[in-house]
Formats: C-alpha cells, sequence, structure tokens
C-alpha cells in the first residue's frame, strides 16, 4: 500500500469520500473530514468585489473572506432547509448599533476582532472600506447609494470602536444594505501599503490578494481552475467553520458536475440548473436544497416603446395567453413558484412577489386583443439573453406557440450576453423580452424603484406610471411598520396586476446539491454559497 | 539540402510572416470593435446605471477614439504586454502562458494516439483495398468523426469514470490531492518528469487519458483517410513494381519505400489537424473542466472582452506560422527528392 492509498483509505473511512488534498503540502496526520470540495459552473474573476469587471461569481470571495458590520440570523423554511432570515438583523464586526430617535445617525460599535496578519479591526478600517466602497464608482458605489451613503463624509470613525453613519434621511434601507457582499470591512493599513498614487484604493493589490478579517482566507487561487479556502482559527465574528478547508473546482460542464456528485468524489455542487436539480432529487445518495429566490422574478416584459403594446388591452391578452403552468414544468421542472391564478384583482397583503390575477384563458385573450387597435395581432420578436438559455429557451419557444394561437406572430432572437445588458437593460430597446432581475433587499418598494420606475435599469419594459413613482418615492424609505406603508404597498401592486408592464411567470429558484452527510447549507438574497456554515453531520 | 540552403529557407518564410502578422494585429484589432454589444455596459455589473456604465468606460479606456486606442494597444504589444482581460481579471500574457500549454499538451497527446491508430489503420486499408478490412477502417474513422467529442467525452466518462472508476474525476489538469509541478515548461508531464515526481506524472497522464482519447477519436478520420490515399498511389508506382519484381521483402517495401514517400502528405494533414484540433476543443475542454485556450476564447468572444480576444488571435496566429515552418523544414528532411535537387 503506497501513501496515497494509504490516505484514501483513512480519509474513506471518517466521512464518506472525502479524499485528503494536497499530498505533498499536507500532513498525513490531518484531519480528513475538515476538507470539502466543492465545484461550480462559472469562474471566480477577482478576489476583490469592488473592482470595476468582477464578475458575480466572484461575490463568494466577499462573503466568505471578509466581514460585515451586519449579517443576517437563519430560520427555517417550510421545507426543512435552512434560510437568512430578512426579519433577524444580527452584528457580525459590529458588536451592537443604536439609531439615533431622528433615524439619521447609526452608531456601531465594533466587537474585538484582527485581521489574518494579526492587526486590530478598527473602526477607521471600516471607514477607508466604505469610503473606497462609494468613491471607485460602478457596482460598489451603486449598492452602496440603495442604503442611501453616497460620500466618504457620511462615515465617521469617532475612535478605534465606534463608527458613525450620517444619513440624509431615516431609511429602512441601511442596515440591511450592510449586510451585502459590498459592505465588508477590509484591512486598510495592509492595502495602504500597496497602494499607489495611480492606484490610491489599492484595486490592483486587493484583486489577487484578499486582506480581511473573515473566517476563511485564500490559500490558492487558479484563475479558471480552482480557489481553495482555509479556514481562519481565530475567526472573531461567529462560530467557527466546521471545514478547514474548502476546493472549490471550476467545472463548467453540467453532466461533469453531476458524475463527479453522484460518484461522491464532491461534496456540493453550487448553482445546478432545475433539470438535473429534478433528477438528482430522486436518488437517495444525494441531497438537493431548492429555494425560491426571494424578492426574484422570472418575467415576460413587452416593452412600451413598442407601440401595441402601449395598449393596455394588448399586454393584458398577452397576460391571458401565456402557458403559465407549461412553462413552470418544461423551463423550471416544477422548481419554482406559480405567479399566476392570484384569486382577486386588488392585493390582500404586501407579501411580494405574490401571484397575478391571471391565468391561461385563449377566450379572454382573444377577445381582449379584439377590443384593442391591434385586433388582427402583429408580429413581434421575442429575445432572450443566451446566457439564460437553460430556463429561457423553452420558455420562449411555449410562449410562441401561445401567441400564435392567439394571432400575434413571434420570432424568437438569441442574444449573447455582452449584447444583452446593452440591448435589454441599458437601451432598453427590445420590443418583448424575458427578464429575471431579483432585488438584494427584500421589500416590495425596492423591487418596484429597479423595476416599475422609468429610466432604471431594470425597467426594460420603459413602463412609467405617475403615481406609482410617486408611491415608490413616499415607500422606499419609509419603516415597514408605518401604518401608511402596506395600504401604499397595496396600491402599487394593484396597478402592476392591472397594467402588466412586467408579466411574471414564476418565482425561480436556487438549487444546490449535496452529499447527504453535509449539513448547515443556508440560502442566501445574494445567491452565494456561505462556506462557513458548512459542516458534515 | 545542405544547412545553410535550410536556414535560407527558414529565414525566408520568417521574413513572409511579418506582413501576416501585421495584417493579423490589425484586422483583429478592428473585429473586436466591430463585435456588437457593449463591454463597458457588460463589466459594470448587475446594477449599473448610466453613469457608472460611463465611468467603467473610461476606467477600460473606451471612451478614446479608436486610432488611439489603436497606438496604444501597438505600444503595449511592442512591449510584450497584452493587455488585462477584463471578464478573468489576469494579464492576458500570463493567462495564455498557462493555457496555452494545457491545450498543446491534451492536443499533443491526442495527436499522439490518433497517429497510432489511424496510420497502421490506413496502410492496412492501403494494402487491401475494397476489401471487408477497408470497409472496417472507414466505419471506424467515419464514426470517429461523426460523433459529436461532446458525446464522445461524455460516454467515456460515463463508463470509464461513473460505471467503472478506473478514470480519475473528470476536473482537469490534475486532481485536488495534487499540487501542480514547479513550472519549467507549463508542460505537466514533462514538469513532473522534469522534478522527478513520478507520482505526480502518472496522475497527470491518467488525467490526460479520456480527454486525449476523446480528441483523438475525432481527428482519426483526415491521418487514416489521407494515409490510405497516399499509400495507394504510392504503390501503385513503378518503382514499388520493379521493388517487388526484385523480390524485396514486403515489409521493407511497405514501410521504407513505400511509407517513406507516403508520409509527406500525412505530415501536411498533421500539420492541419494539429492547429484545428488546437482552437476546436473547445467542448473537450468544457465537459473534462480542462483550463485551455480554446474555452477561454469562446468566453472572451462572448464577453466582447477585446484584450482577450487580441491576445488569443494573435497567439494562434503565431503559432500557424510557426507550426508551418516546422512541418516545411520536416519536408526537407523526409522528403528525399528535396535533397537530390541540391
Amino acid at each position: 500500500m503506497n501513501r496515497r492509498e494509504f490516505l484514501k483509505g483513512t480519509s474513506a473511512l471518517t466521512v464518506g469520500a472525502v479524499y485528503l488534498p494536497f499530498l505533498k503540502a499536507m500532513p498525513a496526520q490531518a484531519n480528513a473530514d475538515e476538507t470539502l470540495v466543492v465545484v461550480m459552473g462559472s469562474t471566480i474573476n477577482s478576489l476583490d468585489i469592488h473592482r470595476s469587471g468582477t464578475n458575480r461569481p466572484s461575490y463568494q470571495v466577499a462573503v466568505n473572506c471578509y466581514d460585515r458590520l451586519l449579517t443576517f440570523g437563519t430560520k427555517t423554511l417550510d421545507d426543512g432547509s435552512l434560510s437568512y432570515d430578512y426579519d433577524n438583523l444580527q452584528g457580525e464586526l459590529a458588536e451592537s448599533w443604536e439609531v439615533s430617535g431622528d433615524g439619521r445617525t447609526l452608531t456601531f460599535t465594533l466587537r474585538e476582532a484582527t485581521f489574518w496578519d494579526g492587526r486590530p479591526v478598527t473602526a477607521q478600517d471600516v471607514k477607508w472600506s466604505f469610503d473606497r466602497a462609494v468613491t471607485l464608482g460602478g457596482f460598489p458605489t451603486t449598492q452602496m447609494a440603495a442604503g442611501s451613503t453616497t460620500r466618504p463624509e457620511q462615515f465617521e470613525a469617532v475612535d478605534e470602536r465606534t463608527f458613525l453613519i450620517h444619513l440624509p434621511h431615516a431609511s429602512k434601507l441601511t442596515l440591511p444594505n450592510l449586510t451585502t457582499p459590498i459592505a465588508i470591512v477590509i484591512n486598510s493599513e495592509l492595502a495602504l501599503e500597496h497602494a499607489t498614487d495611480d492606484d490610491p484604493w489599492a484595486t490592483d493589490y486587493l484583486h489577487r490578494n484578499p486582506a480581511g478579517s473573515g473566517a476563511f482566507m485564500v490559500e490558492r487561487w487558479e484563475p479558471g481552475q480552482q480557489l481553495v479556502y482555509r479556514r481562519n482559527p481565530d475567526w472573531a465574528s461567529g462560530e467557527l467553520p466546521g471545514a478547514e478547508r474548502i476546493i472549490l473546482r471550476e467545472v463548467p460542464s453540467a453532466s461533469t458536475r453531476r458524475a463527479l456528485l453522484e460518484r461522491g468524489n464532491i461534496q456540493l455542487s453550487q448553482d445546478v440548473p432545475p433539470r438535473d436539480a429534478m433528477e438528482l432529487d430522486a436518488h437517495a445518495s444525494v441531497q438537493v436544497v431548492s429555494t425560491p429566490i426571494e424578492n426574484c422574478l422570472h418575467v415576460l416584459c413587452p416593452n412600451l416603446a413598442f407601440e401595441p403594446f402601449q395598449d393596455v388591452r394588448v399586454r393584458q391578452a398577452i397576460a391571458w395567453a401565456v402557458p403559465y403552468e407549461a412553462i413552470l414544468q418544461n423551463a423550471a421542472y416544477d422548481r419554482g413558484v406559480p405567479m399566476w391564478g392570484g384569486e382577486s384583482s386588488t392585493p390582500d397583503d404586501i407579501q411580494w412577489p405574490q401571484p397575478f390575477p391571471y391565468h391561461t384563458n385563449l377566450d379572454r385573450a382573444r377577445a381582449l386583443l379584439a377590443e384593442s387597435d391591434y385586433p388582427d395581432g402583429f408580429e413581434v420578436p421575442l429575445s432572450f439573453d443566451l446566457g439564460q438559455a437553460d430556463w429561457a429557451e423553452s420558455t420562449a419557444l411555449l410562449i410562441q406557440e401561445a401567441l400564435g394561437r392567439i394571432g400575434i406572430t413571434v420570432t424568437l432572437d438569441r442574444i449573447p450576453g455582452a449584447n444583452w445588458r446593452t440591448r435589454a437593460l441599458v437601451d432598453k430597446q427590445l420590443p418583448l423580452h424575458l427578464e429575471n432581475f431579483g432585488g438584494w433587499l427584500n421589500t416590495p418598494c425596492y423591487y418596484f424603484f429597479w423595476a416599475y420606475i422609468e429610466g432604471n435599469l431594470f425597467n426594460s419594459s420603459n413602463y412609467h406610471n405617475e403615481e406609482v413613482a410617486q408611491l415608490v418615492d413616499e415607500t422606499l424609505f419609509m419603516a415597514m411598520d408605518d401604518p401608511d406603508y402596506a395600504p401604499k404597498i397595496r396600491r402599487m401592486i394593484e396597478i402592476a396586476f392591472e397594467e402588466v408592464p412586467r408579466i411574471p411567470l414564476y418565482q425561480p429558484a436556487l438549487n444546490v446539491a449535496m452529499q447527504p452527510n453535509l449539513d448547515g447549507y443556508t440560502f442566501w438574497y445574494h445567491r452565494q454559497l456561505d462556506q462557513r456554515v458548512l459542516h458534515g453531520r | 539540402m545542405t544547412t545553410l540552403a535550410r536556414s535560407r529557407l527558414v529565414g525566408w518564410r520568417l521574413l513572409q510572416a511579418i506582413p501576416v502578422i501585421v495584417g493579423i494585429i490589425i484586422v483583429s484589432f478592428l473585429l473586436t470593435r466591430a463585435l456588437p454589444g457593449d463591454p463597458a455596459a457588460y463589466f459594470a455589473g448587475p446594477a449599473a446605471d448610466a453613469a457608472s456604465i460611463e465611468q467603467t468606460r473610461v476606467s477600460m479606456g473606451l471612451d478614446r477614439p479608436l486610432p488611439i486606442q489603436f497606438v496604444t494597444y501597438v505600444q503595449d504589444l511592442v512591449r510584450g504586454d497584452l493587455g488585462i482581460s477584463v471578464s478573468t481579471g489576469q494579464p492576458v500574457r500570463q493567462e495564455l502562458a498557462t493555457r496555452l500549454p494545457a491545450s498543446l499538451e491534451l492536443t499533443g497527446f491526442a495527436l499522439l494516439f490518433s497517429v497510432a491508430i489511424a496510420m497502421p489503420l490506413g496502410i492496412l486499408a492501403a494494402t487491401r483495398p475494397n476489401t471487408w478490412v477497408d470497409h472496417l477502417c472507414r466505419a471506424v474513422v467515419t464514426a470517429g468523426v461523426s460523433l459529436p467529442t461532446f458525446f464522445t467525452g461524455l460516454a467515456l466518462i460515463y463508463v470509464f469514470y461513473y460505471l467503472l472508476g478506473w478514470a480519475p474525476s473528470p476536473m482537469g489538469r490534475l486532481d485536488f490531492l495534487y499540487l501542480p509541478p514547479p513550472k519549467v515548461t507549463g508542460f505537466y508531464v514533462i514538469d513532473a518528469l522534469l522534478a522527478r515526481d513520478l507520482e505526480t506524472a502518472r496522475a497527470t497522464l491518467a488525467q490526460l487519458a479520456l480527454p486525449a482519447i476523446t480528441l483523438g477519436l475525432f481527428t482519426l478520420a483526415p491521418i487514416a483517410r489521407m494515409t490510405r490515399a497516399a499509400m495507394l498511389q504510392i504503390l501503385e508506382g513503378e518503382f514499388i513494381r520493379t521493388a517487388r519484381a526484385a523480390g524485396l521483402p514486403r515489409r521493407q517495401i511497405l514501410l521504407t519505400y513505400a511509407l517513406r514517400n507516403a508520409v509527406l502528405p500525412v505530415i501536411t494533414t498533421l500539420g492541419m489537424v494539429f492547429s484545428f484540433a488546437l482552437g476546436a476543443n473547445v467542448l473537450v475542454e468544457k465537459v473534462f473542466s480542462w483550463p485551455g485556450i480554446g474555452s477561454y476564447a469562446v468566453e472572451a468572444l462572448v464577453v466582447s472582452d477585446y484584450a482577450a480576444v487580441q491576445g488569443f488571435v494573435l497567439t494562434m496566429a503565431l503559432l500557424f506560422v510557426t507550426l508551418n515552418l516546422i512541418i516545411d523544414v520536416i519536408y526537407t528532411l523526409v522528403d528525399p527528392r528535396l535533397g537530390m535537387e541540391e
């Protein structure tokens, strides 16, 4: 028996098929059940979330390697799986926090924590990190603005452990926004040692070298291949992670990811396509967790810049014609929440998303179209993002067929990733298209702000309605327990029901598949894998 | 052919390559700019507004006029700087330097496998034309080229990894049990052998086996068909008839006289197949998580990552030029006639 087989043998005894990594680098006595192997289909292109060009899969480095001031607690969902809890705000680096009477000053007291290099985490680090996020521009600045923090002057380090945020007005979104992967706290002294005159925020350095106080450090990063996390034994902001080391491998082919999981060579597979999720769920040897993504909808957008869609009856006709049931089955393999068949055209509560009062009824669709200015139908291209083809392709085909039956001739238009953002979201020139916006902050007004207000990025329908604009303006910062809040939101949803500038198809789910002996997986609104909570059973 | 003549040939071919490369630099620059889509909008992130897209555009240098962008590009190129890929966040040169050996290693082994099977098959078919042996060869190579590589790849994974467990997990160039060998050439097998680490070398070969076979099966057809055709033609030649009449052993006729003459078109084909397989094995790379150059280029193209696309096109152009040069030089070594003309 050689060294390799010996190691394999011992590790196989401890937890399933967890193998020891780094034969040459690790002493033989290391405990094998402390290593997890995770695969994902996408690639991590930067270790710095603030950098321009950092892609979405890279956000998980911010989640796992850095701490934020605040985080959310955990709740158990109806199916027994775990999810973050938007209603349970907790401290991460902040030991405690206070909101002033007028809601415009937030005071945070930091816990005693150290960065990986041993330097203490101070209020100055928090200020530098937040200054960086609001100054660098691009996505971090936009996301910070959602919490009404836009200028460095708003952040104040009073002493080593007291940090203040000054707000122009009270907002319920500021605190939740501090839990986002953007609001990380960086080791400012270490970063500044690597800053230059051209690069005062050390973007070059932090791009490759994370400098945080988080639960995991990055041991190796081979772009396009793998990232290896190693546990930070001195992590102060939460319970020490179960895994000593996590190997995150990039495996582009979904079929290969599935084979690896079924063979037991890996512990967890991220971003599982709905079809694989359904089939893997039938295996006893694999556990699949599908969580409906909060505040997210897959929608069909009729663009008001396209003349026929300016007629509300045409939009409603389409909403009555969409084959909702077939879409949920064929595109999402039933892993999603129906968003059709609502009972009444006035919402009872402020639940969002909630089913719209439409269902498939072609007679009703034909009648509405006959009443409209386009009784004989028209031709329209239906566009979707090729990067989303796993659900959008079959959805588009089903819609094409259904609209054909009421006299609207649909041609399909597949658009590759780079063009998609420009054409759909920036230029907003696609007459009919599929869209999948989800808001990080789980309030209806936040969704409406991005998706129903003219000019905002995800309002790719070019919808404008004075009343909605005013309602969003009034509710966006308003506390959710304010007696005025619920009626205003209900009115907002009612208008969305009636006007349907966005026709919801279903609420999608995030699917993750893992070995049955893995515990602790928790869904997060940012859809990134929180490696800190994973542990063996 | 004398050494002098050979070095003159090499020198002349290198000179010829210069206008080609200049042309490629200009065309690849213009073509990437002509790609539809706005990289600034793409890279500004999920919740960008007009202002942040504009900021991204300025930071990417895309707000400047095209001629100035081109001059900057050429200036960087002269210094050996291929720019930074926005999608992967890494310098293009560094990325190509790690990915090109991965692709070369895979393609090289695939061709070795392919030649080892296709040439004997071709010779066998040529010596027995229109018999069942010939038909069988034709069927085998046609099947190889007709099956899409992702299908062959997945089928091999299913049988040898999933069912039998003989192959290691298809997770790229090395299982996560191993650390890559210290980098000398970038070819893991060679580097591991140089480091005298037989264990890692064996592991690399094991990782290579399935993808190389997948790609090899796909390239059987041109090589086998070309060997067969060339051999058939040569075997009908008068000098072969003479050799037969003189009673030379069949083995000597076939391998020494016929094959040496037939190998020229086969080498040409090999060169073409090699360069084609290098860029075209994207699907094999995807299925086996191989960090190669093909998937890199496709992903860069999809997101309009200018620097990466240009770097890829330029590298491939240089590679083609080098490959053609090598093939020309091999010609002078192999072809008996070229030697006699001097």
